[in-house]
């Protein structure tokens, strides 16, 4: 745990105690199960046992007074989750698409009665043919979504090239295991409807129940609680069960708290979409990479939702940090019968990044080339062009954190290292900082900032879940108006209160929402010594020299990205093929780091949380039924399992950034996986293609000589 | 059936069907909230609590099981020295993030430190691999808890 690492020499980046933590040690910190109402009842949700079928009839035992039955019927507005495609039914009509689909809710004022009564709803169903796998979806046809976008000239770069190289790679399931499970409540105030949550973006919720509910804005409220985790897992989610319980407390007449239990949590939740991604890659004489067709295929589940933009971050990531002269670029999500898949840390550029990475990798095995020279051959460089001919406008500091990172982790000896069962790998990567394409003009995000007297209180939308939100925007409106932080009040981020500055997603709370803060904060300070109270607010501009062409993906995706590069090492054990990661080294260009401590505990959990996805987390589904539906059968990183992690920076100020930041969280998440499949790759001497990779997988593919 | 045992060092005497879980005891009746409810299968360690100065999952434990033994949860542990070397360790460390695990490795740390006072990193990761925290990666949670060591030599 001994670092080599030099502090960073930035003020912003001292590092000071996080506002939140001390009421969290002390366990008083109030999340949503800690919460009770007066006359507060309690729901628990009735869902499909069958993977497709229509419901012809559900039989409802006798309700004892107190209880309720809560359905389709009772959804006064429209009974669809309001997200980026609005297809998922709140409650089943007339048919299920997946097992754990939500019926109907059981309501009442003890646990034990509800369970009673849920175990005599008999709904009959006429089971049909249900799509079970990507594969299954691709030879059915079943698209949701179907994007292509070209650059330059592809088909010339294949007629002309001096080798084609074909390789394809598929990634699985991932669960979130936030620590606190999915929890939310409502109550009708008057008229006026509050929903208290576990969640990442209120407004989201907020939409979600103007649908729903059929009510106005001004009649809603949704307030974030202590939230537990999230990872994604509480971006659109929490729309769902927000409005069960809203409507739920609608018909009771109470205060109704929907708390899930892990089980069910794991049954019905987002999970990381399963890929496929199929290369085409054209070399020309001298074994350069010009050309690659791609191919992108996501699992998507039984409903749409908001997959298409976690496909767009997926097929704009798909280079990954190399600048590849001709294009085609194809993704598409797939319909299943299995639940749907949604956001997760990285929101698909975590599946692309380890098939480019692994690509270039058995291409320069093929070749008899080292992979670290053959990627830095291609790598992007300031004023290229991005894939979807962007131009990449800041200095990218690619070559000083690989020197950086070859040097700490001695790679290049250890890489000689040709004992069977032990290896070293290395990733490169970046991340789109910020919504994709168009996003942050259309939440056109807004805040405020308010002084009375010494003390300044700012009202954001965006919610702290762990990631150190909280004091990173303190830091940044104390520092930039030079007050203690102790001056600097975050309201509660409850919709009625505060405005709508966008989702807490995209790694963009610092950089977007905090780069607001920052701007906003410097016009107060102009005008500091003249008023006693000002109230001042912004709208988010994107910045002038973004152009981005919705409809043929051309342009810049992105504002700007951060970069980073992960060596991994590992060990196999030759009798029972455990993989034991021993050593992660992490060097990251976030700008500049805003606290450094709470940057690299935010980098080192994502970090572990990648390892995990690449090694032991493994989630597979039976005829529709996730195989792996509790934490004794789903296995995540524990402190055992994790190896010493060295995490350091490279400073690269970002012109609109807050002092200079840019995004990191998701950044964290995307190297380690493929550097851990390198490390893999080499201690074996085979190409590794699938994540997870797991003892088995590694038997046999030991035993194949 | 009627239950004795003491509760944060209060007696305490109650009629409760013996195979109510700990775990719900604690949170409903006594308004316990430090104690979380992760998975509900023993595997996460957020609800854990001493049971006699061990640290223990209170979502496996029946209530019959404390019969006669003290249950201290961080609503007591809090008030007490050894709780703010805790404290000052993991706050010092960046130990906390989400904080839903955090009773959970502060209880786990107590009851570590009471049986070993001078724990190695490795043993330091044993004592905690039962509870499960998905923010930080655990690093900084080790380096918490030899930061409670150093701060509260001669504590434990």
């Amino acid at each position: 745990m001994k670092s080599k690492r030099a502090p960073v020499k930035q003020p912003i980046s001292k590092s000071i105690i996080r506002v939140d933590s001390r009421a969290k040690l002390r366990g008083e910190a109030q999340y949503v199960s800690d919460w009770e109402f007066e006359n507060m009842l309690y729901a628990r949700t009735f869902r499909s046992t069958k993977a497709k079928a229509k419901i012809l009839s559900i039989e409802i035992p006798d309700i004892p007074e107190g209880y309720f039955i809560v359905d389709k019927n009772d959804v006064p507005g429209v009974n669809r989750m309001r997200t980026v495609v609005s297809d998922h039914p709140l409650f089943a009509e007339d048919n299920v698409q997946y097992i754990g689909q939500p019926i109907l809710l059981v309501v009442g004022p003890d646990r034990e009665g509800i369970d009673s009564i849920y175990s005599q709803i008999k709904p009959e169903y006429q089971e049909e043919t249900p799509l079970l796998t990507l594969e299954e979806a691709e030879k059915h046809s079943k698209v949701f979504t179907d994007y292509n976008y070209k650059k330059e000239d592809p088909e010339k770069a294949f007629a002309n090239a001096h080798r084609i190289i074909e390789d394809s790679f598929s990634t699985g399931y991932q669960e979130h295991v936030y620590l606190e499970p999915q929890g939310i409540a409502a109550e009708f105030k008057d008229d006026t409807l509050f929903v208290y949550g576990s969640m990442q973006c209120p407004f989201y919720v907020e939409g979600a129940l103007m649908d729903a509910m059929d009510m106005p804005k001004e009649k809603i409220r949704v307030v974030q609680t202590v939230t537990g985790g999230a990872f994604g897992g509480k971006e659109e989610f929490p729309s769902l069960n927000g409005c069960h319980v809203a409507i739920a407390a609608k018909k009771t007449g109470h205060p109704v708290s929907m708390i899930y239990d892990r089980d069910e949590d794991i049954l019905c939740s987002t999970k990381r979409h399963p890929s496929k991604v199929r290369f085409k890659a054209a070399l020309d004489e001298n074994d350069d990479l010009v050309g690659l067709d791609i191919d992108v295929l996501l699992n998507a589940g039984a409903y749409n939702g908001l997959s298409p933009v976690v496909l767009q971050r997926a097929i704009f990531s798909a280079t990954n940090v190399y600048h590849i002269k001709n294009l085609n670029v194809r993704g598409r999500n797939y319909m299943t019968n299995v639940l749907p898949s949604g956001a997760y840390r990285g929101f698909g550029a975590p599946q692309t990044i380890f098939a480019i990475e692994m690509l270039f990798y058995n291409i320069a095995k093929k070749l008899g080339v080292d992979p670290l020279e053959y990627k830095m051959r291609h790598l992007l460089k300031q004023a290229d062009s991005t894939c979807t001919g962007g131009c990449v406008r800041e200095e990218v500091k690619m070559p000083e954190i690989i020197e950086k990172i070859v040097k700490s982790s001695d790679y290049y000896n250890k890489l000689k290292n040709n004992k069977k069962y032990q290896g070293i790998g290395i990733s490169l990567f970046l991340h789109g900082c910020g919504f994709t394409g168009k996003g942050e003009s259309v939440i056109n995000g807004k805040i405020e900032l308010i002084k009375n007297k010494d003390i300044v209180t700012f009202k954001v939308s965006s919610v702290e879940m762990g990631q150190g939100a909280e004091t990173v925007l303190r830091k940044i409106v104390a520092e930039t108006l030079e007050i203690p932080i102790e001056k600097v009040i975050y309201e509660t981020v409850d919709t009625g209160k505060v405005p709508d500055s966008g989702p807490t997603v995209a790694s963009r709370t610092t950089m977007i929402v905090g780069g607001l803060l920052q701007k906003t904060a410097m016009q107060m300070k102009e005008r500091w010594d003249d008023l006693e109270n000002l109230e001042l607010t912004n709208n988010y501009k994107q910045p002038k020299y973004l152009s981005w062409d919705d409809e043929n993906f051309r342009g810049d995706c992105y504002p700007v990205h951060s970069w980073g590069a992960n060596v991994a090492e590992v060990e196999i054990d030759p009798v029972t093929y455990e993989l034991t990661v021993k050593k992660l080294h992490a060097v990251f260009d976030v700008g500049v780091p805003i606290d450094e401590r709470a940057l690299i505990g935010q980098m080192e959990g994502g970090v572990v949380q990648g390892v995990g996805w690449a090694t032991i987390e493994v989630m597979g589904s039976d005829l529709g039924r996730l195989k792996q539906a509790n934490l004794t059968d789903y296995k995540i990183p524990t402190s055992m399992d994790v190896p010493e992690i060295d995490c350091d920076f490279v400073l690269n100020p970002y012109e609109f950034g807050p002092f200079g930041a840019k995004c990191a969280g998701e950044l964290s998440f995307v190297g380690s996986p493929p550097a851990v499949a390198a490390a893999v790759a080499h201690a074996m001497g085979k190409a590794i293609n699938h994540l997870p990779i797991t003892p088995e997988v590694l038997m046999e593919m030991d035993n194949e000589d | 059936m009627k239950i004795d045992f003491t509760l944060n060092n209060k007696e305490i005497s109650i009629d409760v069907d013996a195979n109510r879980r700990l775990l719900d005891l604690l949170r409903d009746d006594f308004g316990m909230k430090s104690v979380k409810e992760g998975c509900g299968e023993g595997e996460c360690g957020a609800c854990v609590v001493l049971v006699n100065g061990r640290s223990m999952n209170s979502c496996m434990l029946p209530a019959g099981a404390i019969i006669g033994k003290s249950v201290v949860t961080l609503e007591g542990f809090k008030h007490t020295e050894r709780y703010k070397a805790i404290e000052s360790g993991f706050l010092k460390a960046g130990s906390v993030q989400c904080g839903f695990c955090t009773p959970g490795f502060v209880i786990s740390t107590e009851s570590l430190l009471n049986e070993n006072p001078h724990p190695t990193d490795d043993e330091i990761k044993e004592a905690l691999s039962g509870n499960l925290c998905r923010c930080t990666g655990y690093n900084m949670i080790v380096k918490g808890v030899r930061l409670a060591i150093e701060m509260g030599e001669g504590l434990w």
